[in-house]
């Protein structure tokens, strides 16, 4: 009984740990461990983006070239996918930080004079919902933007996780330039284009 | 019907892998808007020390698996493809950069994002698949 209490105490202090959000030193090094699990795993390349790609060659390929090559070859990448979408269900469901997300009180500022005050979910949910989606403000943030992301990723051959993590990792200079274009393209957004889009 | 049955089951642990991979995405706030827009803001270190030290993890793994030559666990020799460089990690690396502002998430969030509840979120997931759609239909037509 005496040793029992303590490790009630360590695993509730372990479980207030685990449900807080984690440090990016913890989240870095284990996303990096990516890149050497896959490789181990089965001699395969890290890269997102390149399901977008797969599931076009499955579902919509309209004899476009591009799209014509065997992807049951590449399943396992959506089987990956997949696995990113239970991954976001069970730490929402089980493993959910109960308070806000914290943010620098300048955005916070900032974010305030176009109506944004909600942080209990990840998403802006007063930007993005159902019905903001037939609003311009929200075709553009998400319509909008999510075709960028599928263009942009394909026509740069890769996203964060193929050029930043996985073209970085492996030296390579062209996923070098990409991953500056990538910050480029996304200060530009955020700080002059978002808020007149912000501001509709 | 065996070596279908078979490829399920080589293919589960990249769906475990991911599964792990998505519960750091979300722990670690990388699926937040609100970060990703921290980070264009230079507001906060968070998204550069995690995308940094992913980096530096990922270089010394590949630096020892070339080193001592390590082959994956079916007994493969590990390969690495470089990346040829064209235009299109310009033009497509600055299009790209503006849908992650915009959205406030790369490829991988938008699966994580639906997971987590954000159902909408689907929406930009299929908008992200027609824009690959569209890049192949137009391929040909773009400056590499």
């Amino acid at each position: 009984m005496r040793g029992f209490l303590p490790l009630l105490k360590i695993t509730s202090n372990m479980f207030e740990f685990i449900s807080r959000p984690w440090p990016w030193y913890v989240a870095g090094p284990l996303i990096g461990l990516t890149v050497p699990a896959l490789l181990l795993l089965g001699n395969k390349s890290f890269g997102i983006s390149s399901s977008l790609r797969h599931i076009c060659a499955a579902c919509i390929p309209a004899n476009i070239s591009f799209f014509k090559y065997d992807w049951k070859k590449e399943v396992w990448n959506l089987f990956f996918v997949a696995g990113i979408l239970v991954g976001g269900f069970i730490a929402a469901q089980f493993l959910a930080n109960p308070n806000p997300v914290q943010v620098n009180p300048k955005l916070a500022n900032e974010l305030a004079t176009y109506g944004v005050d909600d942080y209990s979910q990840l998403v802006p949910v007063q930007l993005m919902n159902w019905t903001s989606l037939f609003t311009l403000k929200g075709f553009l943030l998400m319509v909008f933007g999510g075709f960028l992301v599928g263009f942009g990723t394909r026509y740069a051959g890769g996203c964060t996780s193929g050029h930043a993590i996985m073209g970085l990792s492996n030296l390579q200079w062209p996923s070098l330039v990409a991953t500056i274009c990538f910050m480029a393209g996304g200060f530009i957004m955020a700080n002059l284009l978002l808020p007149i889009i912000l501001s509709l | 019907m065996e070596n279908r049955e078979s490829k399920v089951w080589g293919n589960l642990k990249y769906l475990v892998l991911g599964t792990l991979f998505g519960i750091v995405f979300v722990k670690a706030e990388i699926v937040s808007w609100f970060r990703i827009q921290e980070m264009f803001r230079l507001q906060s270190f968070h998204m550069y020390g995690v995308i940094g030290s992913a980096v530096v993890v990922g270089m010394l793994s590949v630096l020892i698996i070339k080193k001592f030559k390590i082959r994956s666990l079916s007994g493969e020799p590990i390969t690495l493809k470089p990346k040829q460089f064209n235009k299109g990690q310009i033009y497509g690396g600055l299009l790209f950069g503006f849908g992650w502002a915009l959205t406030g998430a790369c490829p991988g969030p938008l699966f994580a994002q639906i997971g987590t509840g954000a159902t909408v979120v689907a929406v930009t997931l299929v908008s992200a698949i027609a824009g690959t759609w569209f890049y192949g239909l137009i391929k040909e037509k773009l400056p590499h």
